[in-house]
């Protein structure tokens, strides 16, 4: 008999599966036609139909060999305009790029060449759920950092400040923020960067949400003096292009940082998927437009659920970036479990639990708006109805 | 023809009481109607008919003949498909006669215009060549006329 306790990594034991995945598994299993989902994070829009088209003309020409390590050249160059054109990031496509399967492969690799045993890292939280158990794998021990509600869930010089010790090796910086909808404004992250001068921390900064900025524009930390040096700036293509089955991401820094994590995607990975990088070149070239569109829409479905959950009752900061809400369900007296099961159960809508985001997300619950106006409509006349028979 | 949905072409903001109203039926049946109507994708929509000419914003209207030649298997949809996904593409017909897909598109300039016909539309495969007519006026449109006419004299009349 296989002992698989025995044989399997300790390490990986101990990380615990993904909140989210929990809820979404709930929500198939459900036996109704009349479920509406607020759960996962993904565009409801699909991919542009001329990225698409791309992808298709890559394989009707048999282009399906690897592509080289660190992603086409084509691709890499056409990034670096990009990010030059929209946030004004400077990089060395041949140097200082690798195109990665999906923003997760980026902040896998970074973590990887950078975390050794022992180190701490800076999560803030509420915050993506991959954090915690990547630094965990690497062996790095996850120090999270509780943002809070009244602060608009910023990260503060102060709480930066706080929790560094010795040992801290890494800064997660997941802004414009899941599941919070915060973003950080030129002004804080300069109050970040002085915290962070003197030391010897990097940052890795996820800004796979930099596009879906409302009412203002995304800054890059590594924009900020002093900061460029010490910053590792993970993109991609899900959020902003609708993209997310295409798995494509790119993470950018210090030459001799990149060049280090390109070996661990060299062994892992090899290279990102060959058609995913042509549509991608396409999406670079001529797909400003459609994040300008979907941005847009995506701004009037978060006026219209805020104002709903505001009307319902709820307490709900106002989200500026990404597509989430994630209002206060203090005033039920329910744990964020109990809340989301019952109106998953009574109402059949999934919403996720904050607490699933780490510590500090308990009381609250996240819901992504990239839903159509009439889901979110409905979804409302259901949350009001459920939150009126409590 | 069915009335409700020549009601609603007409005007789709008359409410399902109203509507109950004139057609002598319950409220509920018009909005399960509806519902169904919706459902099945016998309604596609509610736009609302704009002349953007009155506007600030700028645009341009081209209706583009289509020649293709058609596919083994798929006949003329594969192409329509390719076609009709873009964004831009207003409206797609396939058409009897000289040519075979009628397109129409929306742009904010000529050049936007001539780039989509140009870099988008006359590469796909199977498209054997286009003709682009730029639309000067609209006149009439779903049976609304764009000019508003001139208003009578306001009349009080008994008879």
């Amino acid at each position: 008999m296989m002992d698989y306790d025995q044989v399997l990594s300790p390490r990986v034991q101990a990380i615990a599966p993904s909140g989210i995945r929990k809820f979404f598994d709930l929500l198939e299993n459900m036996d109704t036609d009349d479920a509406i989902s607020l759960g996962v994070g993904e565009p409801d829009f699909v991919t542009p139909w001329h990225i698409r088209d791309a992808g298709v003309y890559a394989l009707e020409k048999g282009f399906t060999k690897y592509t080289s390590n660190a992603g086409l050249a084509d691709l890499r160059r056409e990034i670096a305009k990009y990010l030059f054109r929209r946030f004004e990031l400077q990089y060395d496509p041949m140097k200082q790029m690798i195109v990665t399967v999906g923003g997760s492969e980026g902040i896998d690799i970074a973590v990887r060449a950078i975390v050794s045993e022992g180190d701490e890292v800076i999560v803030p939280v509420p915050s993506f759920v991959c954090y915690g158990p990547i630094v965990q794998l690497a062996g790095g021990v996850p120090v999270y950092v509780e943002t809070r509600a009244e602060n608009e869930f910023r990260l503060t010089a102060d709480e930066l400040r706080a929790a560094i010790t010795p040992r801290t090796k890494l800064l997660i910086l997941p802004f414009p923020n899941n599941p919070t909808g915060a973003i950080l404004e030129r002004a804080d992250l300069e109050a970040l960067a002085e915290v962070l001068r003197d030391t010897n921390i990097m940052v890795l900064s996820d800004e796979i949400y930099a596009e879906l900025t409302y009412g203002g524009h995304h800054v890059s930390i590594a924009n900020i003096p002093d900061m460029y040096d010490r910053t590792l700036v993970v993109n991609g293509f899900s959020k902003a292009y609708a993209m997310t089955g295409w798995r494509l991401g790119y993470v950018c820094g210090p030459q001799p940082i990149i060049k280090q994590m390109l070996k661990i995607h060299q062994y892992a990975i090899m290279c990102a998927p060959t058609t995913s990088q042509y549509a991608a070149v396409e999406a670079m070239r001529d797909g400003d437009n459609d994040i300008a569109m979907m941005c847009r829409d995506y701004d009037y479905r978060r006026r219209f659920l805020l104002d709903k959950l505001r009307g319902a009752g709820l307490e709900c900061f106002e989200p500026r970036g990404a597509f989430y809400m994630f209002p206060s369900i203090k005033s039920t007296g329910m744990t964020s479990a109990d809340f989301c099961a019952r109106f998953l159960t009574e109402e059949h809508v999934a919403a996720i639990p904050g607490n699933a985001f780490g510590p500090g997300g308990e009381g609250f619950v996240r819901m992504c708006y990239a839903s159509s106006l009439a889901n979110l409509a409905e979804a409302m006349e259901r949350l009001e109805r459920f939150l009126k028979r409590l | 023809m069915d009335e409700l949905l020549t009601l609603l072409e007409k005007d789709c903001r008359q409410t399902p009481q109203q509507l109950a109203t004139m057609l002598g039926r319950t409220e509920q049946e018009i909005t399960d109607e509806i519902a169904r109507f919706e459902k099945e994708h016998i309604i596609l929509g509610y736009p609302a008919l704009v002349d953007w000419t009155k506007t600030d914003d700028e645009m341009v209207t081209a209706l583009i003949e289509v020649r293709i030649a058609p596919q083994r298997g798929d006949g003329f949809d594969r192409i329509a498909e390719r076609i009709y996904q873009y964004e831009e593409v207003e409206s797609l017909y396939l058409m009897s006669g000289a040519y075979d897909l009628a397109v129409t598109i929306t742009g904010k300039s000529l050049r936007e215009v001539a780039e989509f016909v140009h870099a988008r539309l006359a590469i796909i495969e199977g498209v054997t060549g286009t003709a682009t007519h730029f639309i000067l006026k609209k006149y009439k449109e779903k049976h609304h006329v764009f000019e508003k006419l001139p208003e009578q004299e306001e009349r009080l009349l008994f008879v």
